[in-house]
């Protein structure tokens, strides 16, 4: 049971996560897609008459319940199977975070940046507000995903997807040991 | 009707099948509960693996920890692996159909894309189904970036036509 509690280490968790892309194939002839639930939410809620939402978004309505799931599986894993014990990081990543005043592990995102509260400073707003505009922009004009491109395209050996995940890689570098230093500092 | 052939004819979105013209759309419906209970095995793999983590998505981009590398290359691995059975061996749906793959085409949006996408990975700590399990584990102001996120995909929705594809 402890090791149930414990975090799950990538070789038990990255598998069971790859088994994420048969089980979605058998189930119901579905490719493995998270971001497009985004697109979906557009085309049901606010579709303003833009060509890219005029579309049956009730033919899609699978991926919906897929995220209604993820949210709900977020619920049980942190109130039924979670150990109380904090988020471990690498002791250099806990020393630059210290330097920006980030010490509480208690989550798995850090409070101290992620509160309504520091919405209308810069830093919670580039970190929530522009970061949020980002991967929803940029997940729909890639086409995916890190779930849609870089685990449901690479396990079809789809190029374009590989093209996108290096993207995803190189803007993710370039943000977190250039930019993100800066805007912490803040 | 008009508008439906524009959208099919500058797909570039491989996620929406019914927009696929390559797509077997006539397949037979699966009720929602059905996804309901793999999305919640997947958002409880996310949070136990840690992955929907800030903290791990920054170590991940400054390669000081194997986890994120670990636990997506093994996922990739057995997603290769899995699809190559179906394949091979011509496995069918729980309803009995042949199972589908679309062909993506490359656009230079998976370059832009993936590029602005990246960056604010790093900067959320979350792709978007983290988000909803961030939400789910408690952090109620991602709701407000899961609402940013929906916002910039309906932006994106808006000039499409005017960005290079």
């Amino acid at each position: 049971m402890d090791s149930i509690l414990q975090p799950w280490p990538w070789y038990v968790a990255g598998p069971l996560i790859g088994l994420m892309v048969p089980l979605l194939l058998l189930a119901g002839n579905k490719s493995f897609g998270i971001s497009s639930s985004l697109r979906h939410i557009c085309a049901a809620c606010i579709p303003a008459d833009i060509t890219f939402f005029k579309y049956d978004w009730r033919k899609e309505s699978w991926n919906l319940f897929l995220v209604g799931g993820i949210f709900i599986g977020g619920m049980i894993a942190s109130q039924l199977l979670m150990s109380s014990g904090s988020v471990v990081v690498d002791p250099r990543l806990q020393k630059e975070l210290t330097s920006y005043g980030v010490t509480d592990y208690s989550n798995l995102v850090p409070q101290e940046l992620f509160n309504i509260q520091s919405l209308v400073t810069i830093k919670g707003f580039v970190l929530m507000i522009v970061g949020g505009f980002f991967v929803g922009f940029g997940t729909r004009y890639a086409g995916g995903c890190t779930s849609g491109h870089s685990i449901m395209g690479l396990s079809t050996l789809q190029w374009p997807s590989l093209v996108a995940t290096c993207c995803f890689m190189l803007g993710g570098i370039f943000v977190a040991n250039f930019i993100l230093p800066l805007l912490l500092q803040l | 009707m008009k508008n439906k052939m524009i959208t099919i004819n500058n797909n570039v979105d491989y996620e929406v099948k019914s927009l696929d013209v390559n797509a077997n759309v006539q397949e037979k419906k699966q009720p929602g509960i059905v996804y309901l209970i793999v999305g919640i095995l997947f958002g409880i793999l996310l949070v136990k693996s840690e992955v929907v983590s800030w903290f791990r998505i920054q170590e991940m981009f400054r390669f000081q920890s194997f986890h994120m590398y670990g636990v997506i290359g093994s996922a990739v691995a057995v997603g290769v692996l899995s699809v190559w059975i179906i394949k091979k061996f011509n496995v069918k749906t729980i309803q009995g159909e042949e199972v589908t793959f679309s062909k993506r085409k490359f656009s230079n949006g998976n370059i832009f894309g993936g590029l602005l996408f990246g960056c604010g990975w790093a900067l959320t700590g979350a792709c978007p189904g983290p988000l909803f399990a961030q939400i789910g584990t408690g952090a109620f102001a991602v709701g407000v970036t899961l609402l940013s996120a929906i916002i910039g995909t309906w932006v994106y929705g808006l000039i499409r036509e005017r960005l290079p594809h």
